[in-house]
């Protein structure tokens, strides 16, 4: 007898609404903010995987979503429409590279140093882009057209279309999500969880941990540069507000709301605040103090985030213990 | 460009290195003694201008908005240490950050409610606002040797509080093992208030002192937390002497690169922190992690 468990009949739900959604609600603003969900749901998938599971606190993460979006805006400088099997490829190297350096200098350290490291190399490369002659400056560069996939010489699929985009970037979104969990099941991936867990009991064993770690930065890193491929593709619109530190925190706030160290919560928290910013200025034009205050009173009074209270709800009983400190 | 231009850079330097050190010394002494990451700290930067700015106008003197501000900074630094942080001391890193950031969304927003979005002078006294002649053709405006030497007997007193009072030795007991000092009957739910408060008055101070030179605009606090958070960094967590090092460098640095290399300027300062990341990851005057 096959058991079904209410966890993978919740996800399996989940999914075909999302497939479902362009005809259930035809509507594209709304098929705009989910398709904008989607994506900050993969850039927070991929500080999750870093933060939740490595336990590597990084308050620079949009430095990669800034050269994942910028690698794709230099690419269009050449051509008319950039074709999309170059333009991508390029975007996740760039960014899987720049991974590697800050990584390679940001792991000699931990706790609050790293914090302050990742920072002050996100804002780098925002300031990088501000003042720089080759970038346009504050004004940021506009992608006239979509990256073209082309099959020979035939559009296999059309971007400019906004449902076809929607699935382009939902396809990107459930191939994230199924890589980071098939990599967290592997050999790889429970070394990592084990150094989240304790460092110098998993070195202990034998483990080289900085290698596993910044093999796990610079994962993060890449996919956050698929992240910013993908906003950019979706907005058309490139800015040095893509790397601003403001990006970071808030996409920790996001993985806060959610609760690290699930994968889907960062989702929710993307959710959520998309939701947010959409519903709390028309309360009132002071929304951010609102935002401020309602994130005081989670990180007081619900330090596992909201996903543990709606998990409880809809799961009856904890499906996570409480979230080990990160040191 | 001759030898007077690189003085004036040189002094321009400098002042601007006191300013960060202010900043900064606050900032690695509530990471080193309380094991707080303190995002919010460029918000009280930016709280003790806009107290300057608006109490000059209710009381028409500069140097008497700054004597009146600087007990409210203490006020507001003791309050928020009560309300918020000393709730996190036990959370991990990522809560500190959260809280933090929060708290620079509602610092920016009643700073738009209060005093909305626009730039803002500050005029400064008569006996301030006058330049002192260093050759011939060039003058340096002598409110910028005030803020430096305003800075360099802080810096002193801060030196003397620290070395060589009762309070200083239970801060540096404090930095170097926390637990001890619980162990040996010292209320550090107190101590840890009075050094954010002490934290936050000196940003502030900086603040105040840096409005009439720089306006006062929103997100002003925003560009000098970052630059401090690299000051710190280079100087090495928690060391008041690292921070005075760190901020020179950093003040330095930046004034010749915008002069000198004006398309890198920012960049170089990171850069600069990078080099000194490779020679030391603890920073220079940092203990190991």
């Amino acid at each position: 007898m096959v058991i079904i468990n209410r966890k993978s009949f919740f996800f399996s739900i989940i999914f075909l609404l999302l497939i479902l959604f362009p005809w259930i609600i035809e509507d594209s603003f709304y098929l705009e903010q989910l398709t904008r969900i989607l994506i900050l749901g993969i850039f927070a998938m991929s500080l999750d995987f870093l933060v939740g599971y490595t336990g590597i606190v990084s308050l620079g993460h949009a430095a990669f979503y800034g050269v994942g979006a910028y690698t794709l805006a230099y690419s269009f400088q050449s051509t008319d429409a950039t074709n999309f099997w170059y333009a991508l490829p390029l975007s996740l190297t760039a960014s899987a590279l720049i991974a590697t350096i800050i990584g390679w200098l940001s792991i000699r350290t931990s706790g609050i140093y790293l914090l302050m490291i990742t920072l002050a190399f996100g804002q780098m490369f925002y300031f990088f882009y501000l003042e720089s002659s080759y970038f346009n400056g504050s004004d940021g560069i506009f992608l006239l057209n979509k990256p073209e996939i082309l099959f020979g010489s035939y559009n296999l699929f059309d971007l400019e279309n906004e449902v076809n985009l929607y699935f382009f970037v939902l396809g990107w979104f459930i191939i994230v999500f199924l890589l980071l969990k098939t990599i967290l099941k592997t050999p790889f991936g429970q070394v990592i969880q084990g150094i989240c867990v304790n460092e110098s009991r998993v070195r202990a064993l034998g483990y080289p941990t900085p290698r596993y770690k910044l093999i796990s930065f610079v994962i993060a890193g890449t996919l956050a540069g698929l992240a910013g491929f993908l906003e950019a593709t979706h907005t058309g619109f490139v800015t040095p507000s893509y790397s601003h530190w403001h990006q970071s925190g808030i996409l920790l706030v996001i993985l806060m709301l959610g609760g690290v160290r699930t994968l889907y919560g960062p989702v929710l928290g993307a959710a959520t605040i998309v939701l947010l910013e959409d519903l709390l200025p028309e309360i009132t034009d002071h929304w951010k103090l609102l935002l401020g205050i309602l994130i005081i009173l989670i990180v007081l009074f619900l330090p596992n985030g909201t996903t543990d209270l709606f998990s409880r709800i809809l799961f009856r009983g904890p499906i996570q213990k409480a979230n080990k400190d990160h040191e | 460009m001759d030898t007077t231009f690189y003085l004036i850079q040189l002094l321009n330097g400098i002042q601007y290195g006191f300013l960060l050190f202010l900043v900064a010394a606050g900032l690695t002494l509530v990471f080193g003694i309380m094991g707080i990451i303190n995002l919010a700290h460029g918000s009280f930067y930016m709280i003790g201008a806009y107290l300057a700015f608006w109490l000059t106008q209710v009381t028409g003197n500069f140097l008497i908005a700054i004597v009146l501000a600087t007990p409210i900074t203490v006020g507001i630094g003791y309050l928020v240490e009560r309300i918020t942080f000393s709730h996190l001391y036990l959370r991990g890193h990522l809560h500190q950050v959260l809280l933090t950031y929060a708290l620079i969304l509602i610092f920016d927003e009643l700073q738009l409610i209060l005093w909305g979005n626009d730039f803002h002078g500050i005029n400064i006294p008569e006996f301030l606002s006058g330049s002192i002649q260093l050759t011939a053709v060039q003058v340096y405006p002598t409110y910028r040797l005030f803020i430096s030497f305003i800075c360099i007997v802080l810096a002193i007193m801060m030196y003397v509080m620290i070395q060589k009072t009762k309070l200083g030795m239970i801060i540096r007991a404090g930095a170097s093992n926390r637990e001890m000092v619980q162990i040996l009957g010292i209320d550090i739910q107190r101590l840890f208030a009075i050094i954010f408060s002490l934290g936050v008055a000196l940003a502030a101070f900086a603040g105040m002192l840096a409005a009439p030179i720089t306006s006062v605009y929103p997100g002003m606090g925003e560009n000098i937390l970052i630059i401090s958070f690299v000051v710190v960094v280079i100087g090495g967590v928690g060391s008041i002497k690292g921070a005075f090092v760190g901020a020179m460098l950093v003040g330095l640095v930046d004034i010749y690169g915008k002069t000198l290399f004006p398309e890198l300027a920012s960049v170089l300062v990171y850069g600069l922190m990078v080099l000194i990341l490779l020679w030391r990851p603890q920073g220079l005057f940092g203990t190991a992690s």
